[in-house]
């Protein structure tokens, strides 16, 4: 396998985000293994707070030197905050996707879409398989 | 080998021509019509020549060499349509002239228009889209107008594929419609259940049409087109095809009798006219009967048939129920010109020779490449191939390093990192202009390359060694973008 990170306590997508749950507020990033792939991430843009998302929806858009790609929310909800610091320095997430490069809070409406997600070591094997 | 601006190199005084004194008396100029911020340069003959001849050599041309950035088709430009752009009775043609004293030009137009639905098997053209991305929002306006004129307003949802160009679902936003992605299968084609699930669910009735490329951006024929287009019709949406990649299908497929309804032809890439810095873009497109009457105008048409004294009278017609005018006057008329050239030096068979030799390079080249690079989807393909810029036992080296070092090899990198369901993707298009020979030297270069990759990988880390100038720093250059040379006026009141 590559040598990106996968935190353990997180749930993650096939479409590379990574979900933090804290009693009803979801926090959303792209993986280790997305920022990887998309290398130098120059731009990024979110919905603003106070939109809702049904699960599936796009709350963001982040752009890269290689590529530009929706970031989708697998839980419904209002977004609540989003971290408007990558706005002006979106090169955060390359530096620590996981932790200040954080993307959006969400205060989700229905929490059960997470249990469909997969746990650290199925998206390991997942990114593997690509 | 950074060459000065031009404004450096003069010096006061120094000029390149020598006019004969002035015989009138000499006129002062306004004062407040003298700028002292314009400089301009004051420079001898020989020296503006070597400046720009110098600066010709650090360019990357098609006529240097080879020039494979797939998907934009980077033809050799014969030099026989250069010519025939610069006969001085069309050159010189005003655009306002009236349509009796251009008579000559209607009908090369009208004729180019008959020949590009011939080969696409389509019943009527417009030449007037200035570019590509222009054709295909004539092509969205009209299907949109389409099913508004029947009462549909509520098809609104356009279907594109996730190996579409990124200019499609652009298209279809700025057209005020919406994009449903469709997933690919194994084979790179279009996942058939994702399509037929989306035609037949809920969202039916709101299905105004579908985007597709073919071949697709892999470089693949979809292999299951005819289930793809009955699917789509079967909901009452229409078929538009982008034309990208038409250089594969010319006088061997006619996407017209495949069912298509509305697409593109590139003028810039399939048929040889100038582009990528050299020349405008012109993006035609043809249509079957359901939209001959919204093509965007005006078109040409015999206006007064013949009779048997003389010939036919030529005039420019607005079709029925027009999306209106895509640009001024009729379009980019000298990249018609170059395209009709091409046309009528190659004729029938040797248009079908075109397709067949680029399909066959590109064929070459993966079958030479295959077992160097990673082959995504193990099929033959059409007129370009992608391969994975990437090696299992040399994590750092990505595709870019491939295509920086592919430059002191002398040859132009590839497309990379396109299409995005690729990882690390090299998207090549040869093109049938190269012999056995260049494409040899182009194999040599790849293969020395990977195996540069395993024994001393800072040789790609580190490329281009020879270019003008080495790594560019690409987050700088999205990130603040300079895009005007002199500085902002200041804002009224500073």
């Amino acid at each position: 396998m590559g040598d990106w990170k996968t935190p353990p306590e997180l749930k993650y997508t096939d479409s590379d985000e990574w979900f933090a749950v804290d009693g009803d507020v979801v926090t959303i990033g792209i993986t280790d293994h997305a920022q990887d792939q998309l290398n130098d991430i120059v731009y990024i843009e979110f919905k603003d707070v106070g939109d809702a998302l049904d699960a599936g929806d796009s709350y963001g858009e982040v752009e890269s030197v290689k590529a530009a790609a929706e970031m989708y929310s697998a839980v419904p909800g209002e977004i609540i905050e989003v971290n408007a610091a990558l706005e002006d320095s979106p090169e955060i997430v390359n530096a620590d996707p996981f932790g200040d490069g954080w993307m959006v809070k969400i205060r989700a409406t229905d929490l059960s879409a997470l249990d469909g997600l997969m746990d650290a070591a199925a998206y390991d094997a997942y990114c593997d398989s690509r | 080998m950074l060459q000065p601006l031009i404004y450096d190199i003069g010096a006061p005084g120094r000029i390149g021509v020598n006019l004969p004194p002035s015989d009138v008396p000499e006129a002062e100029m306004p004062v407040d019509l003298l700028r002292e911020d314009l400089p301009l340069p004051e420079v001898g003959e020989v020296q503006v020549v070597r400046h720009f001849v110098k600066l010709s050599h650090l360019n990357y041309s098609i006529d240097k060499g080879l020039y494979p950035l797939g998907s934009c088709t980077m033809k050799y430009n014969p030099k026989i349509n250069e010519d025939a752009a610069r006969l001085p009775g069309l050159a010189q043609l005003h655009p306002l002239i009236e349509e009796t004293g251009a008579q000559g030009a209607l009908y090369l137009m009208h004729e180019l228009q008959r020949w590009l639905g011939e080969i696409s098997g389509f019943d009527a053209v417009s030449l007037t889209p200035a570019a590509g991305a222009q054709g295909e929002f004539a092509g969205i306006l009209m299907i949109r107008n389409y099913h508004l004129d029947k009462g549909d307003g509520q098809r609104d949802i356009i279907l594109v594929p996730n190996s579409a160009h990124g200019t499609n679902p652009a298209t279809v936003t700025m057209a005020g419609m919406r994009v449903h992605e469709l997933p690919s299968n194994e084979q790179g084609n279009v996942d058939l259940d994702a399509l037929r699930e989306a035609c037949q669910g809920e969202m039916r009735d709101r299905i105004a049409g579908m985007m597709i490329t073919v071949p697709s951006t892999l470089g693949l024929f979809e292999s299951t087109i005819l289930e793809v287009i009955d699917a789509v019709h079967d909901a009452g949406g229409l078929m538009y095809m982008d034309g990208a990649n038409m250089n594969a299908l010319m006088a061997v497929v006619k996407p017209g009798e495949l069912g298509f309804d509305v697409m593109h032809y590139n003028l810039h890439k399939t048929f040889s006219t100038p582009h990528g810095g050299g020349g405008p873009g012109s993006g035609a497109v043809g249509v079957n009967e359901k939209l001959r009457d919204y093509l965007p105008g005006p078109i040409v048409d015999v206006v007064d048939e013949a009779d048997e004294s003389g010939a036919p009278l030529y005039g420019f017609v607005m079709p029925e129920k027009s999306i209106g005018r895509m640009k001024a006057f009729h379009g980019n008329f000298g990249m018609h010109l170059r395209a009709y050239a091409y046309i009528r030096v190659y004729g029938d068979s040797g248009i079908r020779d075109v397709t067949r030799y680029a399909v066959l390079n590109a064929n070459y080249l993966r079958a030479k490449l295959m077992n160097t690079y990673k082959l995504p989807y193990p099929r033959y393909c059409g007129h370009e191939l992608v391969l994975e810029g990437h090696f299992d036992d040399v994590e750092e080296v990505h595709a870019l390093d491939i295509s920086k070092r592919l430059m002191d090899y002398g040859f132009h990198p590839p497309t990379n990192y396109f299409p995005l369901i690729v990882p690390e993707a090299l998207l090549i298009e040869p093109t049938e202009t190269e012999v056995k020979e260049d494409l040899d030297e182009f194999v040599e270069a790849m293969e020395k390359i990977a195996e540069e990759a395993r024994s001393e990988p800072d040789l790609l880390l580190n490329a281009p060694h020879t270019a003008p100038v080495r790594r560019l720093d690409e987050v700088l250059a999205v990130k603040q973008l300079v895009l005007c040379c002199a500085p902002a006026l200041p804002a009224a009141g500073e």
